[in-house]
């Protein structure tokens, strides 16, 4: 019957399509899976990929760690390029000694001329990465308390 | 003799690889298009350095460009430290695909009589072994504390290390060579890669003066803790200058220059490695011809047993352990204080297993009521001089930093 030859035909066309489709959502998976696995850092890729890349989270530029106060972004693209943003993080210091910390890198590590992006720079991190009174010696911090076994 | 690479592990993914990763997994990477060349995001870059180095999960990552990790203090409670509690330092990026069968050091410089090219395999056949246990204390370990603060990466104290290293000694391998009598100083080359990604520039070539380099305990290492050196701490080949800032100690070492002058390398100068050669107050500009290159360490100790932060119930005995070194010295002395050093008594103290090895103290001690209290230990040299109670003298990049280690317990 026409009738069934045309149902039958749509039938075989859908089939195709479901495998198609099924085919279409596996192989990329399956492709990224492998890919990964040749990279064999699988978890990290896998982690790195879910966290969005850009995310602010309570002030913080997820992905480097930096404080996301105006000028971020610069530091972001003209200091992580050579080293991490840990480098940053960690460090403290006045206006003039970020200063003389971008100097001694343009002079040894091959740090480009910043241009007007030094003036943004140099405003971002006098102003969020800026020395703690501390004193000679700083009380004891972060001490986790636990009791003593057996 | 096996390859050793980092594993199949890559330490950094290349920026098109990521890309392509991304959109396999159809998502988008938010202003791809502002990331420079050759630039890999934060959180795509590295692979878990703590696997990747095979280090202990306690351990504290200061910086993943170039990798630099620390231990805490009661991860270093072992005599010998074992390699996943060992702090890695480093100045540029860690080599890939190191072949050992290829590997060569060469010994040359304006004081050699001729330059000569060594084999791996030469290396460790023509010459005698030695093991030595030796202490490997960073520059800026400690740096951390200084006020007004010091720039690099923030050491607190766990930048320390006691190994067994074996080798043949430096000594040998120059008699070997013939060295000229205007000899006064050696430097390092290894292969690691500067940052700025130049294959030209050199990371770091630092050395020691002849006199250092002579000493028995002065090796071209290949082994450590009785195995191959792991990649991360100098593989296949490592200088190692027990007592000295471990910057002296270049690992992946391929070339040693002797020279007639102090080396000229990078790190040699400036401010590098160097502080003020009489002291100045703190902030204060210094110019490089003011500045001293540092020699041996200073008198130093750790409390690594128990870890701060006890609290016990009154009436406790509890035994404190640790370890003391003193640079080029022997340690004299280690006492402690539990009453923040207004009163100070005796611990037990070992004599270092060798020369340069850090020595073993204890002591039991009792609290006399409840209360916070701090646990200070001080170590003092054959010289007599001790480790200072606050921060010492301010430098302009922080070295040195040997004040008393302070651990926190409670009695209730």
């Amino acid at each position: 019957m026409a009738d069934n030859d045309f149902f039958d035909d749509l039938r075989k066309y859908f089939h195709a399509l479901v495998y198609i489709m099924v085919f279409m959502a596996i192989f990329p998976v399956v492709t990224y899976w492998a890919v990964s696995r040749k990279d064999s850092a699988t978890d990290t890729i896998e982690e790195a990929l879910e966290k969005p890349e850009n995310e602010v989270v309570d002030g913080l530029h997820v992905a480097s760690g930096l404080i996301a106060d105006t000028g971020y972004e610069t530091v972001l693209t003209n200091c992580t390029k050579c080293h991490s943003s840990k480098l940053v993080i960690q460090n403290r210091a006045s206006r003039e000694g970020w200063e003389s910390m971008i100097r001694w890198m343009q002079e040894t590590q091959k740090l480009w001329d910043l241009g007007e992006n030094e003036t943004i720079i140099l405003d971002y991190l006098s102003k969020n990465y800026a020395p703690e009174k501390k004193g000679r010696r700083a009380p004891l911090k972060g001490i986790e308390w636990y009791e003593l076994e057996d | 003799m096996k390859k050793k690479q980092v594993g199949s592990r890559r330490l950094f993914l290349k920026r098109g690889s990521v890309l392509a990763l991304a959109g396999l997994a159809g998502i988008d990477i938010v202003f791809s298009k502002h990331l420079p060349k050759g630039y890999v995001p934060l959180a795509l870059h590295s692979d878990d350095p703590f696997a990747l180095f095979n280090k202990h999960k306690e351990m504290s990552l200061l910086n993943d460009r170039p990798w630099n990790m620390e231990a805490q203090a009661h991860l270093l409670d072992d005599r010998i430290t074992p390699e996943d509690r060992m702090f890695i330092r480093n100045n540029g990026l860690v080599p890939e695909n190191i072949d050992p069968e290829n590997w060569q050091l060469t010994i040359e410089g304006e004081s050699v009589s001729k330059p000569k090219t060594y084999s791996l395999q030469e290396l460790k056949n023509k010459f005698k072994h030695y093991t030595y246990q030796l202490t490997l204390e960073c520059g800026g370990n400690g740096r951390s504390e200084y006020n007004p603060p010091a720039k690099g990466n923030q050491w607190t104290i766990g930048a320390v290390a006691c190994a067994r290293w074996t080798g043949i000694r430096l000594r040998d391998l120059l008699a070997d060579v013939g060295i000229k009598g205007d000899a006064v100083y050696i430097g390092y080359y290894g292969a690691d890669k500067h940052l700025s990604g130049d294959e030209s520039q050199v990371v770091i070539s630092r050395g020691v003066p002849l006199q250092k380099a002579q000493q028995d305990e002065t090796l071209i290492a290949f082994s450590m803790n009785g195995k191959d050196i792991p990649l991360v701490h100098g593989f296949p080949l490592r200088l190692v200058a027990g007592g000295w800032p471990a910057s002296t100690s270049g690992k992946w070492l391929n070339k040693i220059v002797v020279r007639n002058k102090v080396h000229d390398g990078p790190k040699m100068g400036g401010a590098s490695y160097r502080v003020p050669c009489e002291q100045v107050p703190p902030g204060a500009k210094v110019p490089d011809e003011d500045m001293c290159i540092i020699e041996s360490m200073p008198v130093k100790s750790l409390i690594t047993y128990p870890k701060t932060g006890l609290m016990i119930g009154e009436g406790k005995q509890i035994e404190i352990r640790g370890h003391a070194w003193a640079g080029e010295l022997e340690v004299a002395k280690v006492e402690y204080s539990i009453d923040f050093g207004a009163t100070w008594r005796a611990c037990t103290l070992e004599k270092p297993v060798n020369r340069l090895a850090w020595q073993h103290w204890k002591a039991n001690i009792n609290f006399p009521k409840k209360g916070y209290y701090e646990i200070w230990a001080k170590a003092t040299d054959e010289n007599g001089v001790s480790q200072p109670m606050v921060v010492p003298g301010w430098n302009p990049k922080g070295y040195l930093n040997n004040a008393c280690h302070r651990i926190a317990v409670k009695v209730k």
